[in-house]
């Protein structure tokens, strides 16, 4: 009972430090203006365009599939491998257990596999590509790391020692109602757990930051249409209604 | 071959990824502006004594006021898939001069004294006290990027260096380490009306005599008007447009347009400049400052229009900036964009019938075209994204029978830098500036070798003076940058062409014979 209570204390402070410090940097990149019109251009003329230019760059990484063709199949197996390997994970904290839900489950070892390809990718491109190395910091290599072995623990509980996932779920289950149920303890979960709650305490302060952040880059999320529409944030208004301007 | 006590990039098939140099280009540091030059745009003269909380200071100052830089600090992934973009990368081979690691000169610093990992984990995730070394190495490298803007189409998060760059000079101007050379050339515009201290008169004289060439030339009296109230159209064009070649016919063809369209036009003694270096060294007082002289003139003279001549990183600050820099401008004739290119206006007025084009008058030639950086991926042409390519290339079409496009890789949104833009085309850069140009040349080359092309069009002061000093560097000649209304101007059937010089000409031609 001892682990559970830590591991479900780490849950929660986890939780939290993840959202609050999501919201904060969210809050700090939404409210700092950008005073002039800056799109990479050729960009779209209307909102709408804006949103489909987002959407790609989200969903089909637009740019970075014009940058390198490496590190855009890379990126796609890591990003795409996490995305359906999280959404699987769904099945552990719903009950009854959504039906799209179940119907995925079938896809995890496969996501789980392209995880792992694609970081282990991306991780030897970043020792061996002399570019790459020098601007990797220890950062960069402990983040990818970290990634990596969630993904492995997580596959070792089901081809090397099977967990018992019944209890796994009710931990969670116990650990969402403030209901404690005790958890197994078995290496692959420790491990497993352990690196997810230094995930979600990371997110907010390290580069992870980008998902959220990718969505207030001004050359990717403004409109271009400065002749048409004059474009004045508060801070140069202001500033021009002072006497010394 | 032009000489130079440095290695010049060779050229090949095509442009290669360099193994990097660490240090190659470290000594490469513009000269710094003198106390008076810095004075006048209102920074400290020289370094103060208390640079480091001062620059931090302003660093948090920006962090706040831009939300690029506070979202680029933190967003970027190291994913690498901007290393190999860099024209000065390509050229150089030094490791800081790929865009992510130009980042990071500012990116550590803004670790170490803003985030919380930084402060207490420096090692581990790159973050370094801000000493004199790195202030002069962001001296030294942020006058090593031309702001072209060339990385952030490639990034997957948009960022854009030319924004931490702007951010990095902006800092150094803070504490008294301004750049000569933009620095001494914003005075100029605040004293004189332009970059190149050409006052008033000396303007009208010069106007004056281009008038006559084109007389001499052509037999019609083309008015070449300076600060005539009234007129219909204020043209705001670089000043290297006055008497640099090969700018200069590019005027000339302009003015033959307006003459054929029957478009009263003037140009103004007071903002006889459309070049605007507040964007390059980054500081928003600057660029509001000499936006606003051209909004003075505009009012003063009683245009109803504004055309803006050919200059790349200028078209930028004007088509995307000066709505918020000087705007509204409501008092203008709202049938017409403002301001309006002076290729939208030729365009426009081919579209109609209004001018015509007789493209064998350009049958010696085989053109191509190079898409200026801030033209290509800051601003645009026309009513549809895109137009700043197709627009200028539907004029060199219509005014020349031969025209290729380079690589399909270094043109459009792709397009290399000339490797002179955002503040660097100055001569104690040379070095930078010629191998900054080898991407852009090698790319020529292959159609000058390919296609036979003879020349290169531009619609950009920097790009034409950088062009023409760097192309003998790479064994091709200086003349064959040419302006794109040079060839507008050549190929322009001129309707009032009086009957004496019709024979005048036919002479001349059966003479040939």
């Amino acid at each position: 009972m001892f682990i559970t209570g830590i591991f479900a204390v780490g849950f929660y402070i986890a939780t939290i430090i993840l959202i609050v410090g999501v919201a904060m940097k969210v809050m700090r990149y939404a409210r700092t203006p950008s005073p002039l019109v800056i799109p990479t251009t050729p960009a779209p003329t209307t909102r709408g365009g804006v949103v489909l230019r987002m959407a790609r760059e989200v969903f089909v990484f637009e740019s970075l599939f014009k940058g390198n063709i490496w590190t855009w199949v890379l990126g796609i197996l890591f990003h795409y491998g996490m995305l359906i390997a999280l959404l699987r994970h769904l099945r552990y904290f719903t009950d009854p257990v959504w039906g799209w839900v179940s119907l995925m489950q079938w896809m995890g070892i496969y996501a789980g596999f392209a995880m792992l390809a694609g970081l282990a990718g991306l991780f030897i491109r970043r020792v061996f590509v002399d570019r790459i190395r020098y601007i990797s910091s220890p950062s960069d290599y402990l983040i990818l790391a970290l990634l990596f072995f969630i993904a492995f623990s997580g596959m070792m509980m089901k081809y090397v020692s099977h967990t018992d996932i019944i209890a796994v779920k009710e931990f969670i289950r116990g650990v969402m109602t403030f209901h404690w149920s005790p958890m197994p303890t078995d290496i692959p979960v420790l491990i497993h757990f352990t690196l997810v709650i230094t995930l979600m305490i990371i997110f907010p302060i390290s580069k992870m930051i980008h998902a959220p952040g990718m969505f207030f880059s001004p050359t990717r999320n403004m409109v271009d249409n400065p002749r048409e529409k004059r474009h004045v944030v508060r801070w140069v208004e202001e500033r021009s209604q002072s006497p010394d301007q | 071959m032009a000489k130079a006590d440095y290695e010049i990039p060779g050229l090949s098939q095509y442009v290669p990824v360099p193994k990097l140099e660490p240090g190659k280009m470290e000594h490469s540091s513009p000269f710094i502006a003198k106390p008076e030059h810095n004075a006048d745009l209102g920074f400290p003269g020289e370094l103060v004594d208390d640079w480091h909380d001062k620059a931090i200071d302003k660093m948090g100052d920006l962090l706040k006021k831009y939300r690029s830089l506070q979202v680029f600090m933190d967003i970027c992934v190291k994913c690498g898939a901007c290393t190999d973009k860099c024209h000065y990368m390509l050229g150089t081979a030094d490791p800081k001069n790929m865009p992510v690691a130009r980042q990071d000169l500012m990116r550590s610093v803004y670790r170490r004294y803003f985030t919380w990992p930084g402060k207490h984990f420096p090692k581990l995730v790159g973050a370094r006290d801000l000493t004199r070394d790195v202030l002069d190495e962001w001296y030294s490298y942020y006058h090593q990027c031309s702001e072209c803007r060339r990385c952030s189409v490639y990034c997957p998060y948009g960022i854009d260096t030319a924004e931490i760059t702007m951010a990095g000079r902006e800092i150094l101007a803070h504490v008294g380490m301004g750049q000569k050379y933009s620095n001494e050339i914003i005075g100029k515009v605040y004293k004189i009306g332009n970059n190149l201290g050409l006052p008033g008169p000396a303007l009208e004289n010069t106007l004056e005599g281009l008038a006559e060439d084109i007389e001499d030339e052509t037999g019609i009296a083309v008015a070449m008007p300076m600060d005539k109230v009234g007129s219909e159209v204020l043209l705001i064009t670089p000043s290297a447009d006055f008497f640099a070649e090969p700018h200069v016919d590019g005027l000339m063809g302009y003015a033959k347009v307006f003459h054929e369209a029957g478009i009263d036009w003037t140009v103004s003694s007071y903002a006889s400049e459309a070049a605007n270096f507040g964007l390059f060294i980054g500081n928003y007082d600057n660029m509001e400052k000499i936006a606003k002289r051209i909004r003075k003139a505009s009012i003063d003279l009683k245009v109803r229009r504004i055309v803006h001549g050919e200059c790349g990183h200028a078209w930028r600050v004007a088509y995307s900036f000066w709505n918020t820099l000087a705007g509204p401008f409501d008092y203008l004739d709202s049938n017409y964009p403002v301001p309006q290119h002076i290729c939208e206006l030729t365009y426009d007025l081919l579209q109609a019938g209004k001018i015509k084009l007789d493209p064998s008058q350009n049958d010696d030639k085989v053109l191509t075209f190079h898409d200026s950086c801030n033209v290509a991926r800051g601003s645009r042409m026309g009513d549809k994204p895109g137009g700043q390519f197709d627009i200028p290339r539907a004029l060199i079409k219509a005014a020349c029978n031969n025209y290729v496009d380079m690589a399909r890789d270094t043109i459009n949104e792709h397009t290399f830098c000339c490797g002179g833009g955002g503040g660097l085309l100055t001569d104690d850069l040379m070095e930078l500036r010629v191998k900054g140009a080898m991407p852009r040349m090698q790319a020529l080359n292959e159609v000058v070798e390919s296609d036979k092309v003879t020349h290169v069009a531009a619609i950009c002061a920097i790009c034409k003076t950088q062009f023409a000093k760097t192309l003998p560097y790479y064994n091709m000649g200086m003349d064959m940058i040419i302006s794109v209304h040079h060839l507008v101007g050549d190929a322009l059937i001129m309707s009032d062409v009086p009957e004496d010089k019709e024979e005048e000409d036919e002479d001349e031609a059966r003479a040939q014979d």
